[in-house]
């Protein structure tokens, strides 16, 4: 066991080890009696408390559909920020100014926003002038707010995937007399595409994690807006939060792991230019070292 | 045009827009403290503390801000009676916010900083040993000196991203920028002019944050 900063261990060590471990293991012992007499002397450790979770009138009423919810807007979301991401993101490498500066404004100013901000303006904004009814505003809202958000961050993604593909690519297609646009989208997106899997799948996390904002903010009955009436029904607020956590936790664990299965897989694959853009190298991408980036930085994975 | 703004003095838009600064401020410390603990314990030669850093950073990481935040009120504050020594409703919130921001944050902040560990080259460490220098020494003074210069850029998307992230507090009534633009856009009738300022208001918060921390990554980064 040696890493960059100390060498295998030891017998001083070794026993240095040892006692910090001790003394570590005493401090969490400590922690968790803390928190478990504080859980037992407020009684949120009764089998009453716990027991809806075992039951599925608590599952099929509250926590599925709201987890449905949260699923369908980030999914929707997603679907509908691609495509537009793409077009961003490949409007900031055009040749022509007028095409790339506007792009690069809109990318950078809808990066800069709070996607709270984006959805309480959405919100309002589908109250006032569409007919959107009642019911169906909150997804709505929610839905816009990260499409607008994240499709700046994936135009991002989508151009850190273009930069990352070997210059050799794109001029090979202009040698054998493809043009801009052929090249763009018959060679180097396809390529990029593969690419930005790995950092598409992390955004996933993201949004799933951002959709629980619409249900506090704007009222729509996802996972943990679903938690607050499944709480008030059986009156177990910690119970019903350790529940909602490790679902969200279970959840963007299987995504992050995929992504980082995928980027290996595709690490390891022959096929392709062998580029792969995982989540950090965009968020290292993001800062105002990019040429063009006006700074609004913001890691796409927090 | 804006003579609505007037009617807001609880909190003015000014006020709001403080609020959100010092959340930013007072987390952003105290998640930098934290996260750099949470990163010492990630590379340190006890197996425990490896294994606690490594668990808290993957489940933090995967748990809504909104669910710890609203947790710290409806939980902390409401079930177990933590008020953090506040005596009235709204430093109460103020200080549950900070510490929701702060426990999620770190665990970011905590990322960062390791990536800038594993930046440094091993001969920096070897040689560190080698002249007899222990753990700590060698991470204090060889080893963390050179991986904070390092990580300047990813922290400054980290202060962003915190930044953007306390508008969350609104959720549990801290009066900052979004829980005030809520109480607008509700109210006012001028529903894009409201847009844009707060989206203005943040976008003078982030960019020269940016553009000032970009250029000290260039200006401070070891160079190789």
């Amino acid at each position: 066991m040696s890493s960059v900063l100390y060498d295998a261990p030891g017998p001083r060590a070794k026993r240095r080890n040892v006692v910090l471990s001790v003394v570590f293991v005493a401090l969490l012992a400590l922690l968790v009696w803390f928190v478990w007499d504080a859980m037992d002397g407020k009684g949120q450790l009764e089998w009453a408390l716990w027991k809806p979770f075992t039951e599925s009138n608590a599952w099929s009423t509250y926590l599925l559909p709201g987890l449905a919810n949260t699923l369908k807007a980030a999914a929707l979301a997603m679907v509908i920020a691609l495509p537009l991401g793409a077009v961003f993101g490949i409007s900031r490498l055009s040749d022509h100014l007028s095409v790339r500066l506007p792009a690069a404004w809109v990318v950078e100013f809808f990066r800069a926003i709070p996607v709270l901000l984006l959805m309480l303006f959405a919100n309002e904004f589908y109250d006032r002038w569409t007919n959107v009814t009642t019911e169906q505003r909150p997804i709505y809202a929610v839905v816009t707010g990260l499409v607008l958000y994240n499709a700046s961050v994936l135009a991002e993604i989508v151009r850190a995937g273009i930069l990352a593909l070997p210059k050799g690519q794109s001029e090979a297609a202009m040698a054998i007399g493809l043009r801009k646009n052929q090249t763009m989208r018959t060679i180097l997106l396809p390529q990029a595409v593969t690419a930005m899997l790995p950092a598409i799948v992390s955004q996933l996390v993201v949004i799933v994690k951002d959709t629980a904002l619409g249900g506090v903010m704007i009222g729509f009955t996802e996972l943990l807006n679903a938690r607050g009436t499944l709480a008030a029904n059986y009156g177990n607020p910690i119970p019903s939060f350790v529940i909602v956590a490790i679902i969200y936790i279970i959840l963007n664990f299987i995504l992050t792991s995929f992504a980082s299965w995928l980027e290996q897989r595709l690490r390891r694959s022959k096929k392709g230019t062998g580029a792969v853009l995982s989540a950090d190298e965009v968020e290292e991408l993001n800062p105002a070292a990019v040429q063009g980036s006006f700074g609004t930085g913001a890691g796409g994975t927090i | 045009m804006f003579d609505f703004l007037s009617d807001y003095n609880d909190p003015s838009l000014l006020g709001a827009f403080w609020m959100t600064v010092k959340l930013t401020a007072v987390s952003g410390l105290g998640s930098l403290i934290w996260g750099t603990l949470l990163a010492a314990m990630r590379v340190s030669p006890v197996p425990l503390m490896r294994g606690f850093g490594t668990a808290y950073v993957n489940i933090v990481r995967n748990i809504p801000l909104t669910v710890i935040i609203i947790f710290t009120s409806l939980g902390l504050a409401d079930v177990f009676g933590v008020t953090l020594g506040a005596s009235d409703f709204k430093v109460q919130g103020f200080r549950l916010a900070i510490l929701g921001l702060v426990g999620y944050t770190a665990a970011f902040v905590c990322e960062a900083i390791r990536s800038g560990i594993n930046t440094v080259p091993m001969g920096q460490a070897e040689a560190a040993r080698a002249i007899g220098l222990t753990f700590s020494q060698t991470l204090r003074l060889i080893i963390l000196p050179q991986a904070f210069r390092s990580v300047i850029g990813p922290l400054a998307n980290v202060l962003i991203a915190l930044t953007k992230n306390t508008t969350v507090a609104a959720a549990i009534g801290v009066a900052e920028a979004a829980y005030l633009m809520k109480a607008m856009i509700e109210n006012e009738a001028q529903t894009l002019l409201i847009g844009a300022i707060f989206a203005f208001g943040f976008v003078v918060l982030t960019l020269p944050t940016g553009l000032f921390l970009g250029w000290l990554s260039k200006r401070l980064a070891v160079k190789r």
